[in-house]
């Protein structure tokens, strides 16, 4: 691929490389022809309205669907063939949306079944406990009791246990109270510091900029924007997200990506969406 | 009543909705050309012949509604044989008190069909696995409570009587053109119904129950009415039983093995195809004559093909044709026809 | 009294219930599947032992030592294979398949073994004998093992999906699949553990049943699967003790009806069944974690 233009990436083989997915929902078309490269030690947000593609894509690099064509690389290893009980013994663990504990089960028993097929790592449920540190004592509670917040920490929480290479974080923010989503992102610090990658999907644009040192816009399975946080404009993430080019110039909106490292395609010299 | 509360809008110009196929008209021809043939056989066969048949008969009756229940309403009911017996019975009582069992069948047959409207509310609310166990459950039940009463024969059952007056020739006859009678009507009905807006609701519940109940489509109403005409069927066909066998008896009427013939015959056939029990039926038969000195393997084959045709080819030996010929013989979906003439099926998805 | 000795009665058979339902329930609770050859599968496991006691002469109780293994192995293949594949495909379809299953195997034992009764272990003082409290009041020793181990059984269960790494993993699966997917389990493997224990469960019913009764082609879905369905129903769906209660409430309502009319004692117990579906169809115990 191009070299970037000020090497912010990092050179060699990206942790997860996403190649031209396109995935259906039946004669639906959800993505056309989804790249994405997430290097090792990234948080790499993934912005777009409802409907956008945004969970189809992690879903489907989770392995829960099978996209029409595209490969999945974890490592250079391709994985696009594997169920996804293979893919996240491999290290792409996923916290679904929605939390999706295991109600009947207490807090201690989810971490522990997020245990059962760990990696050796660093993470441990006894890591997890020092780490957010009301969980200790609740760990006997039945998870279905939990509160959003509380959830979402423990759905987290048995993601870590299995040690994966690349985390995925499907809308930590859906049905949140906007303090505690502050709260729990505070906490990708502490988590990305024992060697995590993590790829995240956020409705709430300004929080994903926050904490992402990539972004990626999707707009109705496309591509629209693509960079580091500090190269982009409030007005290119807006039009990006609203495909508002696309709404007065439909040529624009199937221009290609901008990419704002300077990695756009020979022969395209705009980075705006704006017409003229 | 209405099955449906709301109208829909009409179609898009530049597209019609038709009903009819190219092969419709030779169907009905077919179909009517068929019946009367069959009604002339009690002059040209044999008895032992028409003695067949009207098993066959029975079976078919008994696998359209089975199939009616499975495959359009979605409930699995391991209890039809629950109606069949009450057929039987209800002839037979009806019988004891000096009608004809030929007069008394209609009658039981809608007495069935009253008979269910309790049974359904017992297990209506059911998930489906529990509903196909509480289904069986009834019937072993509606068994043990006729066993106890000894004026119609308690358990070991006890003669038809009022047809002792005819002659063997005639009895057969006219056993043969009742069942011959039943099953057009099961068959038809089972059309009439399909065609009609009852078929589109429970189309649209197969698909997707929680889209058709928010369209307007009264889903509880539409089974509730699919189980009464089950009854009614299965009713009529025990009507025949207990007239083909001139006896009524609990364990061989209301037996569970019924169950597995209707079964196996429409899984067979094709499940959620009109045409699928009548294919069933053939195969059901063909298998049991050739088998029948070898007791129950035709039940075993039969059952072991129905469980992978269940499992691999979904539609049946009759969706294996119609996948290929796109021929209907039952109109009962819609084609979308474009301006341009080309037809795009619906009305009817795997 | 001769009540009281009906009622301890059916308090006892209430374990023997207590094994052909709780499978049932397990494989309810944990696949959403009902499987219309669950009691069938307990009348092959009888046969089998009686097979075995035939052909070895082992003494009988080796006979379920053997046996029980043999049918969880199988409830473990039937799943991956069978019935995974019609659980793709759908609820109706493995509604039909199970069915099918159910039929074929009643038909098949009886062309193999004719429609005639068999018991197991007939002259054994464990199926035959029993002590008296009083002069009214009499225990078989068979009931009251049955019993014991069906409380053993129950135990087992509930200590092995609370405390063990598969239990977690089958009640994990049971209450989302998918998540259960994303932290790396194999669901389609977790089914098929739970149908192992289903059927191991329901096989060492099958031969107590073959030791207190008899065993033919057509017990399985006439008395088996009847007798457990009206257990779990009564007992709660999702409950495994309720199965024991539904068993025993089950098991006094037969032997009250015996007492007032002695051919009244299958239908009481349906009278009952119908009674919980129309008044309560929950059940008496209402599974405590709502998700």
């Amino acid at each position: 691929m191009t070299a970037p233009a000020n090497g912010q990436r990092a050179e060699g083989t990206p942790l997860l490389d996403v190649k031209d997915l396109t995935v259906h929902h039946g004669q639906l078309q959800a993505l056309d022809q989804i790249s994405v490269r997430v290097y090792p030690g990234e948080v790499y947000a993934i912005i777009g309205a409802n409907g956008a593609g945004k969970s189809t894509l992690l879903r489907t690099i989770a392995g829960l669907h099978q996209p029409t064509t595209g490969t999945v690389l974890l490592d250079g290893q391709d994985v696009t063939g594997l169920r996804p009980e293979r893919r996240a013994r491999q290290g792409i663990v996923m916290v679904p949306e929605g939390r999706r504990l295991f109600g009947s089960l207490s807090v201690e028993e989810n971490l522990k079944v997020g245990a059962t097929y760990a990696r050796t790592g660093p993470w441990t449920v006894e890591r997890v406990y020092e780490t957010f540190d009301w969980m200790r004592d609740r760990r006997g509670q039945q998870a279905a009791q939990l509160s959003g917040g509380e959830q979402q920490t423990v759905a987290i929480g048995r993601a870590l246990v299995a040690n994966p290479r690349v985390l995925l974080l499907d809308e930590l923010s859906l049905g949140l109270a906007p303090v505690v989503v502050q709260r729990i992102y505070a906490m990708l610090p502490q988590i990305l510091e024992t060697g995590l990658t993590v790829l995240l999907v956020e409705q709430d644009v300004s929080q994903a900029l926050r904490v992402a040192s990539h972004i990626h816009c999707l707009l109705e399975g496309r591509t629209t924007l693509e960079g580091r946080p500090a190269d982009v404009s409030a007005e290119q993430v807006e039009a990006a997200y609203f495909g508002l080019a696309g709404a007065s110039n439909p040529a624009a909106a199937k221009a290609p990506p901008v990419s704002l490292d300077g990695s756009s395609q020979p022969g395209e010299g705009s980075a705006s969406l704006w017409p003229g | 009543m209405s099955l449906i509360t709301d109208v829909g809008a009409p179609p898009a110009a530049g597209f019609r909705v038709t009903r009819s196929q190219r092969n419709v008209a030779w169907t009905g021809v077919v179909a009517l050309a068929v019946v009367v043939v069959l009604a002339m056989f009690p002059y040209i066969v044999y008895s032992g012949t028409t003695a067949i048949l009207v098993q066959a008969f029975i079976v078919l009756t008994l696998a359209s509604m089975w199939n009616l229940l499975a495959g359009y309403a979605g409930l699995v009911s391991v209890g039809q044989q629950a109606f069949l017996g009450l057929g039987a019975y209800f002839v037979l009582i009806l019988a004891l008190h000096g009608i004809s069992p030929f007069a008394a069948l209609p009658v039981a047959a809608i007495a069935c069909g009253v008979a269910a409207l309790p049974l359904w509310w017992l297990v209506s609310r059911l998930r489906s696995g529990y509903f196909a166990i509480a289904t069986w459950v009834l019937a072993a039940t509606v068994m043990l409570i006729i066993e106890r009463f000894t004026s119609i024969g308690g358990g070991s059952g006890m003669p038809l009587p009022g047809l002792a007056g005819l002659s063997p020739t005639l009895l057969t006859a006219y056993t043969y053109w009742a069942g011959l009678a039943v099953t057009v009507l099961a068959l038809l009905a089972t059309y009439l119904l399909l065609r009609g807006r009852l078929g589109l609701v429970l189309t649209a519940i197969r698909d997707d129950e929680v889209a058709a109940r928010s369209s307007g489509a009264r889903v509880g109403l539409a089974r509730m009415l699919v189980f009464v005409v089950a009854g009614v069927g299965c009713g009529a066909a025990g009507g025949i039983l207990a007239i083909s066998q001139l006896q009524v008896q609990p364990s061989a009427d209301f037996t569970v093995q019924w169950t597995a013939e209707m079964a196996f015959a429409t899984i067979i056939g094709g499940l959620g195809t009109i045409e699928g029990p009548i294919i069933g039926t053939a195969v059901y038969m063909v298998l049991q004559q050739t088998l029948a000195s070898y007791n129950a393997w035709y039940l075993i084959i039969l059952g072991l093909v129905a469980i992978v045709i269940a499992l691999f080819a979904r539609r049946g030996l009759w969706g294996l044709v119609d996948s290929r010929l796109h021929l209907r013989l039952f109109p009962v979906g819609y084609w979308l026809r474009t301006a341009d003439g080309n037809g795009r099926r619906g009305g009817r998805r795997e | 009294m001769a009540w009281v000795n009906a009622i301890i009665q059916g308090i006892l058979t209430g374990g023997l219930y207590a094994l052909f339902a709780c499978g049932l329930s397990l494989m309810f609770g944990v696949m959403k599947v009902v499987n219309l050859a669950h009691g069938d599968l307990a009348v092959v496991a009888g046969y089998i032992a009686i097979g075995i006691i035939f052909v070895t002469h082992v003494p009988v109780l080796w006979s379920v030592v053997i046996v029980v293994p043999i049918m969880a192995l199988i409830g473990y293949v039937l799943q991956r294979t069978v019935i995974q594949t019609a659980l793709d495909r759908g609820v109706l379809t493995t509604l039909i398949v199970t069915l099918g299953l159910s039929l074929v195997i009643e038909n098949g034992l009886l062309q193999f073994f004719s429609a005639n009764t068999r018991g197991i272990g007939a002259g054994m003082t464990l199926v035959t004998g029993s002590f008296s409290i009083g002069s009214q009041i009499e225990i078989g020793y068979l009931l009251l093992v049955v019993f014991a181990v069906a409380v053993a059984v129950l135990l087992g269960l509930q200590y092995f999906l609370s405390g063990s790494r598969y239990g977690r993993l089958i009640r994990a699966v049971a209450d989302d699949k998918e998540a259960a997917q994303l932290a790396g389990a194999d669901y389609r493997h977790v089914f098929g553990i739970a149908s192992a224990l289903a059927l191991g469960t329901v096989a060492l019913g099958g031969i107590a049943y073959g030791m207190y009764s008899s065993l033919d082609p057509t017990a399985g879905t006439d008395t088996i699967l009847l007798f457990a369905f009206v257990a779990v129903v009564i007992g709660g769906l999702g409950s495994l003790w309720g199965t024991l209660v539904g068993g025993i409430v089950l098991g006094v309502a037969q032997q009250v009806g015996a007492q007032i009319n002695i051919s009244d004692e299958v239908i009481a117990g349906y009278i009952v069944f119908l009674l919980v579906l129309v008044l309560r169809p929950q059940g008496l115990i209402t599974r405590r974690a709502q998700t």
